[in-house]
């Protein structure tokens, strides 16, 4: 089985993807992704944003079956975290207890392993979340 | 304007068919479909299809599946919408018959996804999703639809138990399908004891991986009595409607609201100058539980939040106010993704023209909804018998 060539497709993501950038738009609009047009106005007068990384679990799951490439880490938690500046992540949990997961659970941005042990022998980084360390 | 009619539909069997490849399949549903209407030649072919390039490294399916069917030199392509291609290549085939460049449609629905190892399998139905914002964080297409699953129960108060009952009914009603993957009936317990594959989403909440092919034929009412078909074999198709929605889940303006389903079926109820109530039958996209849930409320069947509630008043049997999934739905008859709007297509002709195995009595208009992604691109279409 054969993959799309990783390097540059991953590169060309690190900033938003190691950092946390997402958008923001004239009107003030902030998003993440980063994307050229503001999803909420239409405005392409679109600037990089940083966020503070902290936010809360609005919803999560165990991946307990994962799409191939990630067999190794199984099962693993992932979820959906709310920014406090607006805008909704997907991504995966780190360094909690499955059992400790709640609503409204509090967490912050960590720069991560995603995924090696993969044919293209790269190995990916990126942001999960985590329980605020004091 | 001109108006649209099916005159012919066919189908193969659900399941994981070993010994038949995806040509095989699409010609096999294809050859039905115009014995059906006891035609042998069509102007153009319409291929619904998701994921064969990684799946069994076939492309061009336009080429191999009209050529094989011995369709001749006709124009023929792939229709691409994710889990919504079969609706969106049965959509565009009836455009092709308004728009009057062409007389008689084909439209065939495949996928064959029994051919790849399962990983791989829940990595290609993971490109519907964002490849870069949510694949690569390692999201199944189950998991996003969990992440779904788990916000709606805690909003609106409702138990893995109360959204089972959309697989029982499934299942209920798949038993009497011949052409279905799953024929036996299951309680909730059942669907209660299956394993997680991504929590609260259980084995029994989700579609089955299987083959399948559907196909119909569409023309126009003046053609098809110029074909001699006999007009008991007519199925208008009265109103259609589609629309996109953001393809990454965490983008929503509201994760429980399919919008593009909402969208769709204003656009479809407005073509056919109908409202939900005078709907005999609802085919919608129950690949997992809490998609049948949020699709009833997208339709506008029932309020926000009380999708599920309509299937614990007993609302959505056969026999009910609002019957759904008539064939077994996704979960029983099985969800050959690419496929699927094709083969509720084929249903919903059946049950209009009064040969369903679980027969809505005296139906007259049904719908069909089918998604695309989690909710990213969806069609809504509606059928009346003639
Ligand atoms: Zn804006």
């Amino acid at each position: 089985m054969s993959r799309p060539m990783q390097v540059s497709r991953y590169w060309r993501h690190f900033r938003e993807k190691y950092r946390l950038i997402g958008g923001k738009c004239e009107n003030g609009h902030v998003f993440f992704p980063h994307r050229q047009v503001c999803p909420v106005c239409g405005s392409r007068n679109v600037e990089e944003y940083e966020f503070s990384g902290k936010g809360k679990v609005i919803s999560w799951t165990i991946v307990r079956n994962p799409p191939s490439g990630f067999e190794y880490y199984k099962p693993y938690p992932l979820a959906l975290v709310q920014l406090e500046d607006g805008p909704i992540v997907l991504a995966q949990l780190t360094d909690v207890d499955p059992e400790e997961i709640d609503f409204g659970m509090e967490v912050e941005v960590v720069t991560k392993k995603i995924r090696e042990f993969e044919e293209d022998g790269i190995i990916l980084y990126g942001y999960k979340f985590r329980p605020p360390v004091k | 304007m001109r108006k649209a009619v099916i005159i012919g539909a066919g189908m193969t069997p659900v399941g994981e068919h070993w010994k038949l490849g995806l040509r095989d399949l699409a010609v096999e549903a294809l050859l039905n479909a115009m014995d059906d209407a006891g035609i042998d030649k069509v102007d153009s072919l319409y291929v619904g299809n998701m994921i064969s390039g990684p799946l069994v490294e076939q492309e061009n399916l336009g080429a191999l599946i009209a050529d094989w069917a011995g369709l001749g030199n006709i124009p023929a392509v792939k229709i691409e919408a994710a889990c919504a291609s079969g609706g969106a290549a049965v959509q565009e085939g009836v455009k092709a018959v308004l728009s009057g460049l062409e007389d008689v449609v084909a439209v065939v629905g495949i996928e064959k996804m029994t051919d790849a190892w399962p990983s791989d399998t829940t990595r290609y139905l993971g490109y519907a999703a964002d490849a870069e914002w949510e694949l690569f964080h390692g999201a199944s297409f189950v998991a996003l639809n969990a992440l779904v699953m788990r916000y709606y129960m805690k909003t609106y108060g409702y138990t893995e138990e109360d959204l089972a009952l959309f697989a029982v009914n499934a299942h209920a009603n798949g038993a009497k399908n011949p052409y279905a993957m799953f024929k036996r009936p299951i309680k909730v317990e059942t669907v209660l004891k299956s394993p997680y594959i991504a929590d609260p989403l259980k084995l029994f909440d989700a579609s089955p991986v299987c083959d399948g092919a559907a196909a119909v034929i569409i023309t126009t009412p003046e053609k098809a009595e110029e074909l001699g078909v006999p007009k008991e074999k007519w199925v208008e198709v009265a109103g259609m409607g589609r629309a996109i929605d953001t393809i990454n889940l965490a983008n929503r303006e509201d994760l429980l609201t399919l919008k593009a389903a909402k969208i769709a079926a204003e656009r479809a109820y407005k073509m056919a100058g109908v409202e939900p109530k005078n709907i005999d039958f609802f085919e919608v996209h129950d690949a997992f539980t809490i998609m049948a849930a949020l699709s009833l409320e997208a339709l506008g069947v029932a309020k926000k939040g009380e999708g599920a509630k309509l299937a614990k008043e007993g609302q959505i049997a056969i026999d009910a106010d609002y019957p759904i999934q008539t064939m077994g739905g996704l979960k029983a008859r099985g969800h050959p993704v690419g496929a699927t709007g094709v083969y509720q297509t084929v249903e919903a002709v059946l049950q209009l023209r009064g040969e369903a195995p679980s027969q809505v009595p005296d139906a007259e208009v049904g719908l069909t909804q089918n998604i695309g992604g989690t909710g990213s691109n969806i069609t809504v279409s509606i059928f009346r018998r003639v």
